[in-house]
């Protein structure tokens, strides 16, 4: 059996990374993810990857996009802010249908904001954070273990359906220490060849990258085409946590560090005789709409804990049976504002009817 | 069994390493854990505070409102955090900067122990946060004394594995006192 660690999730991304092959990292210091190019600056240079620490978070997305753009497993990673200035890249490598992971710790905001944890991105991530109508893959751990396991998936949905990826966590889930069991990388047997990778022409026929797409009717289609990715996510790619839902009067939903939180609120409600349960979406896109239309044909309570005003609550609404209940408990981000299992034990009895 | 413990203090204190040592103590011994430290803009001399949960179930929330034990180095941590211990809970006190009695409550164990001099006593004012760490493994049971000085090399890096003869008298000095002092209360 593999040793257990104790490792921070940041550097349990970066381990990730490293084990799934990603030689090409690219970013910009930021408060609470800089354990991420700390650990990879220190041990690229053991396995021959290249790190850079670019001029500006602008100059790092669009490292990455021409690594990527080349055929290489590469990534970059930062928090809110830096996300932002990232976006028009984003929305290129979308446009340009390249692969390629981001990772956003992300703190408070809006504007400059605070450092504290928040989950207040997830529209941004998860409804196309820059211009011109596109998605991108966005995967949420909830422990240090997941923040290994979900790097690895990411580049691997990354590159097989040529949209970004994204990991979105806190400073909860990025700060924290708990026991990871790392394991080697298998890499799906069947991912595509990169046969669009400007790999340098040498007799072959030329490739071209580009979001440019001037001829009639020639965007309209290729609009389609990303819409028709997307639907295929939603079919083939969604991933969930579900627990408890068999006897269940109410499911509570919530996603990364809040869930953590919600699980113990739950085994306190389950202590007390309360039948709940728990939702919890690991694909933020692809959303876990089914699930939630299933568990609501029977389970017609549902509380969705944010740290934020409200903004995946919307994505539960849209999913779930026309008679369910949907309730919403938000904590906007702030020093000390993290809820507690206690606080959230309050708002399961609020809601909850037998 | 699920044990939390919260423990705050003065940065400096070595709140966080102690927090790392007893979550790998708990690896050792094969159980779950988790080590949050509180996430915010400190500097030296400012607060510093953890949780760490040791568990034999899956550990749920890194953050826990009330918890079951805390160790409370400075005064500053007695006025916040003494009244969160939940019921039936343990709190573990220095009496070298704490002049707060903790009498205030009686349904939980407190326990008074002159931390800071102790540390003196051993001969370095930074082993502190050992013997609180030998006293909170002593008289919760979360992990045993062996992990805990187990851990010492997991934790330190290399260049001071030869301070952690030192450190290992300090956790058994702090378990002696601690059951001595809970035998007393008895």
């Amino acid at each position: 059996m593999q040793k257990r660690l104790l490792v921070k999730g940041n550097e349990a991304v970066a381990m990730g990374a490293i084990e799934a092959g990603c030689r090409y990292y690219f970013g910009y210091p930021i408060t609470p993810q800089s354990d991420i190019p700390e650990y990879i600056s220190r041990e690229f240079p053991n396995v021959g990857g290249v790190f850079i620490q670019a001029e500006s978070e602008i100059a790092s997305i669009n490292m990455l996009l021409g690594a990527s753009a080349c055929g290489a497993r590469a990534m970059t990673s930062s928090s809110s802010p830096g996300i932002s200035l990232k976006q028009e890249g984003i929305s290129y490598m979308a446009g340009s249908e390249l692969p390629g992971l981001i990772v956003n710790i992300c703190r408070s905001g809006p504007g400059l904001g605070g450092i504290d944890a928040s989950q207040a991105d997830y529209f941004q991530a998860v409804k196309g954070g820059g211009h011109g109508g596109y998605h991108i893959i966005v995967l949420a751990p909830d422990s240090v273990q997941e923040m290994y396991d979900l790097t690895m998936l990411a580049f691997d949905l990354s590159d097989r359906y040529r949209v970004p990826a994204m990991l979105l966590g806190d400073s909860v889930i990025g700060q924290m220490k708990e026991a990871l069991t790392p394991h080697p990388y298998i890499s799906p047997g069947d991912l595509p060849a990169k046969d669009w990778a400007v790999s340098g022409k040498d007799g072959r026929p030329q490739r071209v990258v580009k979001s440019l797409f001037l001829g009639d009717g020639e965007l309209e289609e290729h609009n389609w085409k990303l819409h028709r990715k997307y639907q295929e996510l939603k079919d083939k790619e969604v991933r969930y946590e579900a627990s408890d839902l068999d006897d269940a009067q109410l499911v509570v939903t919530a996603f990364g560090s809040t869930a953590r939180i919600a699980k113990t609120a739950i085994r306190m409600a389950r202590e007390e005789g309360l039948k709940v349960g728990l939702l919890r979406p690991i694909s933020l896109f692809p959303f876990p709409e089914k699930a939630f239309l299933e568990t609501t044909s029977k389970v017609k309570r549902v509380l969705c804990v944010e740290l934020n005003t409200g903004q995946m609550v919307e994505d539960v609404r849209l999913s779930v049976a026309r008679d369910a209940d949907v309730f919403f408990y938000g904590r906007p981000p702030g020093a000390g504002s993290l809820p507690t299992p206690e606080e959230l034990l309050a708002q399961i009895r609020k809601h909850y009817k037998d | 069994m699920n044990y939390d413990v919260f423990m705050a203090g003065f940065g400096g204190q070595g709140i966080l390493l102690i927090g790392n040592l007893l979550a790998y103590a708990g690896i050792i011994e094969g159980r779950n854990v988790s080590y949050f430290p509180a996430y915010g803009v400190e500097k030296r001399g400012g607060a510093a505070t953890c949780t760490v949960v040791v568990s034999d179930d899956e550990v749920g929330s890194p953050v826990i409102g009330n918890p079951g034990a805390a160790l409370i180095l400075n005064p500053l941590s007695m006025e916040k955090y003494f009244s969160r211990v939940r019921p039936g809970g343990l709190c573990i006190i220095n009496s070298s900067l704490v002049e707060d009695a903790g009498d205030g409550r009686d349904d939980i164990q407190v326990v008074r122990i002159p931390i800071n001099d102790m540390a003196l006593e051993l001969g370095d004012p930074r082993l502190l946060n050992m013997i609180t760490i030998g006293a909170y493994a002593e008289l919760s049971g979360a992990v045993s004394l062996d992990s805990l000085k187990g851990a010492l090399k997991d934790v330190l890096p290399k260049r001071n594995h030869r301070f952690i003869p030192m450190n290992v008298e300090a956790i058994d000095r702090g378990a002696a006192y601690a059951r001595e002092a809970a035998g007393r209360a008895a």
